[in-house]
């Protein structure tokens, strides 16, 4: 569904990206993690195009995102997105967060959006916020909130941007909880995360990245098992030491 | 001191004070602010835009306009715009505006200037995520801007803008140069025909305080209120 191939990103003289190609098919799961500074959420960031790249193809369903005749809003609308910090709009309630988009973006009545909105709300527990402002909620339900805004969309992808690295350790469940739901259910995710015990839990595939570059793309099992790269190594065992 | 001041004329020149000159200093301010936002927002908007020709329009346009003294865009347009309007429309003569039209344009175009750094600074203040956020939502931008950027740039933005509004209150006293009957204007004349300088132009500092105080005044009550809850 999503396939990027050789996408390659340059700030000024300094290289991001280097050819990273992977794959993401529907209904699949896919992590990708790495040391900080790896390029991992610059190139999340690019397959809905709010990053451009310079070499290199990204598709989604067909469409290409780097082409400059594509409609971005149009095709950004038809993928989720959430936020290390959940760039909810402070100025609107959190029934008015996920209402908005699905009534000015997809044109939906106010009564069907409103409804929607309350739906997944119900879903990510928080019913009962609907009405105050992402102000009065903890990082943990703001996140939620986020998911439950990028879902009310409908997408046919959902991308995750680091959602829990800016949460208090027991915040963090309550996101991942929302998040394994939504994957057991068959959503198509691609996930940049730290959070090694939700890749083995539920990714099919991990991709590891280290200095702009795709250096291991296996299955989840595969990965944890036996990490072929001496950086994938040294990664895990650093991480997972505690 | 005041044995030989005459307050009665103050009371006499009441209704011609406010009814005549009040309401026009009223409706020029207000006038003056809403077309001095929407456009300041647009010049605003015009030099975030990364479009070179746009931005360097507005960067220019912003600069002279803050540049040249109010007196002398007062006189300038007074001379000027109908000229421009017999230039825009082909019209065979200068198109003759008087000087309420002239002011009011006046007024719009220079205050534009100040409102559009007020929303400059306004937008810039609104995290990078928070147009990566409506973006991904599938917003184009104009709605990004329209209900997501501008919505909060003008809620933090607003003691700002409305203390220009106080400070563009005080200076339509100006528009005297253009002999229209403001409320200074309206003062002025009755100092003028009465002989009672001292009373009436005291009179009419007094009136220009309380309004301008009681006008911060509010504006800080407000301010407490409509803050952002974070």
């Amino acid at each position: 569904m999503i396939t990027l191939s050789q996408v390659t990103k340059w700030y000024q003289k300094f290289q991001v990206l280097k050819d990273c190609s992977t794959e993401v098919e529907k209904g699949e799961v896919v992590v990708v993690c790495g040391p900080s500074g790896s390029g991992k959420s610059t190139l999340i960031k690019c397959v809905n195009g709010l990053e451009p790249f310079q070499g290199g193809t990204i598709t989604v369903e067909g469409i290409s995102v780097g082409d400059p005749k594509t409609d971005l809003p149009k095709l950004r609308a038809r993928i989720g997105m959430v936020f290390q910090h959940f760039e909810l709009f402070p100025h609107l309630t959190v029934i008015r967060n996920l209402a908005l988009a699905q009534i000015k973006v997809l044109g939906r009545g106010t009564e069907e959006s409103q409804q929607k909105a309350m739906k997944l709300l119900e879903r990510v527990g928080l019913r009962e916020h609907a009405h105050k402002f992402p102000g009065q909620l903890s990082g943990g339900q703001q996140q939620r909130v986020a998911i439950a805004r990028a879902l009310a969309m409908d997408p046919i992808a959902m991308l995750f941007d680091e959602p829990t690295s800016a949460l208090d350790p027991e915040m963090i469940n309550e996101v991942l909880d929302v998040m394994v739901a939504l994957a057991r259910e068959g959503m198509t995710m691609m996930v940049v995360t730290h959070e090694m015990g939700f890749a083995r839990k539920v990714a099919h595939r991990v991709v590891f990245m280290d200095k702009g570059e795709i250096v291991e793309d296996a299955p989840t099992t595969d990965f944890f098992a036996k990490p072929r790269s001496e950086r994938a190594q040294l990664f895990l065992s650093k991480i997972l030491q505690h | 001191m005041f044995s030989n001041f005459d307050f009665d004329v103050i009371i006499r020149s009441l209704p011609y004070l406010f009814y005549d000159g009040m309401t026009f200093t009223l409706a020029l301010t207000a006038f003056a602010t809403a077309g001095g936002i929407v456009f300041g927002t647009l010049l605003a908007m015009m030099r975030l835009s990364g479009v070179p020709p746009l931005a360097v329009a507005a960067t220019g346009y912003v600069n002279v306009m803050r540049a040249v003294p109010l007196l002398l865009v007062i006189f300038w347009f007074y001379f000027l715009v109908p000229y421009i309007g017999q230039w825009v429309t082909g019209a065979p003569r200068p198109i003759q505006v008087g000087p309420f039209v002239s002011s009011f344009v006046t007024f719009t175009l220079f205050e534009a200037a100040y409102f559009a750094e007020i929303m400059r600074a306004g937008i810039q203040s609104i995290p990078r995520g928070q147009v990566g956020a409506a973006q991904a939502l599938g917003m184009t931008y104009l709605q990004t801007m329209g209900y997501i950027v501008l919505p909060q740039a003008f809620r933090n933005m607003l003691p700002v803008l409305l203390t220009q509004t106080i400070i563009l209150f005080q200076d339509t006293s100006l528009v005297y140069v253009l002999s229209i009957t403001d409320f200074m204007g309206a003062a002025s004349k009755v100092a003028q025909r009465d002989g009672r300088l001292v009373e009436m132009y005291l009179f009419a500092a007094l009136v220009y305080f309380l309004i301008s105080f009681f006008a911060s005044h509010l504006v800080r009550r407000l301010q407490r209120r409509i803050a952002i809850i974070r």
